[in-house]
């Protein structure tokens, strides 16, 4: 089992050790993080079939708590983080509770409804989150007593906390408990007919994906200073589901592909000049790269629904990922 | 009612009033014709992406259709905001529905009245074609089993594509009757659509008159909520999405059944 995705593995352990000294290192900081984040909605869509439509409830919501400890109580940015960790995950317990009532398109539009309304909290509860300018971070604190400005080093503590959180996600689905969540989403029925009360399992994975998002968005937060308003709008859990579904749903490495994909083209498009394409002028889209992200994806959703690392796996011959 | 989750319809609302914008613009049509006209340019539009690529994604998850919707309003707006930069343009009301109207009780802008007034019939039309005409329940039928009904003689592909467009038609519709109440900008599709999300699943999906009632009575108690307590406005529909969710799953007036 473990000999089939050495290779992916190791490959991404490369790259993600090479990363800050290839691009600028605060890029590599946001890649990494959105990679762990693309990972906990793998987790709900590719394990369980629920496609959540709000994850950035949780980013979000990660990222605004771990802020806020830090600009008030000056204490170490492990602690922040913790309590980033542990708020997404509470909100994920409750939305959850709410949600695996219900499964498909409802549970989409739930999640996206319940993610709206921590936007517009953020959005108006001014002193706190800082309504349209987000939360500014003057420093990134300290962990374990180091200091945490120097971009570099910042990232590699980051990294390591994801590929803890991307390995104990490997671990999950890989568990007992993985299998169940398997069975649920070929044949829901015929689980509950086996006696597993299939909406506690739902709601337990939907917590944990919740607290790998919150971890995520408080790195991120801390990584840029910033718990903004974007963190919690639902172009943000758009973009996550972008990149799980081009990098592959249900191989958890896919999405962390995707991830890295979908960030360098959306950075390379955006500093893309006007140039001509056989005679025909095009003209600098700018920031316009939704359009091209949303050309990308729709392609992906039409012509190679298995994502990037999906396809290849299956080409290859062998299992995506376990499942 | 077609069991597609269009994300898109935001977009196709936003076109609706672009398209009112340009006619004037471009030539000079006049707001009624405008009514008329951008609502099946954009229903055309709509047929267009049906048939070209929606109908391809038909026999898997919904959730595909979802997302391919989704990409779809990346690339609208976008280009939209490429045209037309970034920021609104002003659309001015109609002089023939300006002013202010007694209503005897009340003083009431004349044009909101207009908006009222149509949206209604509009409502209770949709409703009327869908529950009691033959067209109305080729078009359930499909819905509930569409192999039988092809079996029937039936053009199911037809049919569906047809109610697409006229479901997009509606959302150009309502963007064209939005025109002069708001600015005219690329972004505008956005924050309706969730919205529309929402009433929706209150409503119960699938079900024309929780539609209605549910879109009617959330407007009403976003009002309400705006002057009793202002901050709360803007969250309160999603509150309410989450009571009825807890305790009746299904929607107000949805059949209690699997979303999948």
């Amino acid at each position: 089992m473990t000999q089939r995705i050495g290779p992916v593995a190791l490959i991404l352990a490369v790259v993600g050790l090479a990363l800050p000294w290839l691009v600028y290192p605060v890029v590599a900081i946001d890649l990494a993080c959105f990679a762990l984040f693309a990972v906990s909605l793998d987790l709900l869509f590719g394990f369980v079939g629920l496609l959540s439509f709000g994850q950035a409830l949780f980013w979000g919501g990660g990222g605004y708590l771990a802020a806020i400890t830090l600009a008030r109580t000056h204490v170490d940015a492990g602690i922040a983080i913790v309590i980033g960790i542990v708020y997404a995950m509470l909100l994920a317990a409750i939305v959850g509770a709410i949600a695996v009532r219900r499964a498909g398109i409802y549970f989409a539009m739930i999640t996206l409804g319940v993610a709206q309304i921590q936007y517009f909290s953020a959005f108006q509860l001014t002193d706190i989150t800082g309504g349209e300018n987000g939360l500014n971070l003057h420093s990134r604190g300290t962990l374990f007593g180091f200091a945490l400005e120097n971009d570099r080093l910042y990232y590699y503590v980051a990294l390591v906390l994801i590929a803890l959180a991307v390995w104990f996600a490997v671990r999950l689905v890989r568990s007992p408990f993985g299998g169940v969540l398997r069975a649920m989403r070929e044949n829901e029925t015929r689980t509950i007919a086996l006696g597993y009360r299939v909406n506690r399992y739902k709601l337990a994975v939907f917590t944990i994906a919740g607290g790998l998002a919150g971890l995520a968005g408080a790195l991120y937060a801390i990584g840029n200073h910033l718990a903004g308003l974007e963190m919690v709008d639902w172009h943000t859990s758009g973009a996550v589901v972008m990149m799980t579904v081009l990098g592959g749903v249900g191989t958890i490495f896919g999405p962390i592909v995707g991830a890295g994909l979908f960030e360098s083209l959306d950075y390379f498009v955006s500093k893309m000049g006007a140039f001509d394409f056989f005679g025909v002028h095009i003209p600098s889209i700018g920031e316009e790269t939704n359009m091209v992200m949303g050309f990308v994806f729709a392609l992906c959703v039409l012509l190679f629904r298995r994502g990037i690392v999906g396809e290849i796996l299956a080409r290859v011959g062998k299992r995506p990922g376990s499942g | 009612m077609l069991r597609v989750v269009n994300f898109a319809h935001g977009a196709m609302y936003m076109l609706g009033a672009f398209a009112t914008y340009y006619g004037a613009q471009l030539f000079h049509v006049p707001f009624f014709a405008a009514l008329i006209i951008a609502p099946l340019a954009v229903g055309a539009f709509g047929i267009l992406l049906e048939t070209t690529l929606l109908r391809r994604l038909y026999g898997l998850d919904p959730i595909y259709n979802l997302l391919l919707t989704f990409a779809l309003v990346l690339v609208i707006e976008d280009v939209m905001r490429l045209l037309a930069g970034p920021l609104g343009s002003p659309y001015s009301t109609p002089d023939a529905l300006g002013g202010i109207t007694n209503l005897g009780f009340t003083l009431y802008p004349t044009y909101k009245l207009f908006v009222i007034v149509v949206s209604l019939v509009v409502c209770l039309a949709a409703w009327w074609i869908v529950e009691l005409t033959p067209v109305g329940a080729r078009i359930r039928a499909a819905t509930e089993n569409p192999v039988l009904v092809r079996a029937l003689g039936i053009d199911v592909r037809r049919l569906v594509t047809g109610t697409f467009g006229v479901g997009v038609a509606l959302a150009a519709l309502a963007g064209v009757l939005a025109a002069p109440t708001t600015n005219v900008q690329p972004s505008m599709g956005d924050s309706v659509i969730i919205y529309t999300f929402a009433i929706v699943v209150i409503g119960g999906l699938g079900s024309i008159v929780g539609s209605i009632a549910a879109g009617f009575a959330l407007g009403l108690l976003q009002t309400i909520g705006a002057i009793v307590f202002p901050p709360i406005s803007t969250t309160l529909i999603f509150i309410v999405m989450v009571i009825v969710i807890v305790f009746r799953p299904a929607g107000l007036f949805g059949k209690p059944e699997s979303a999948r």
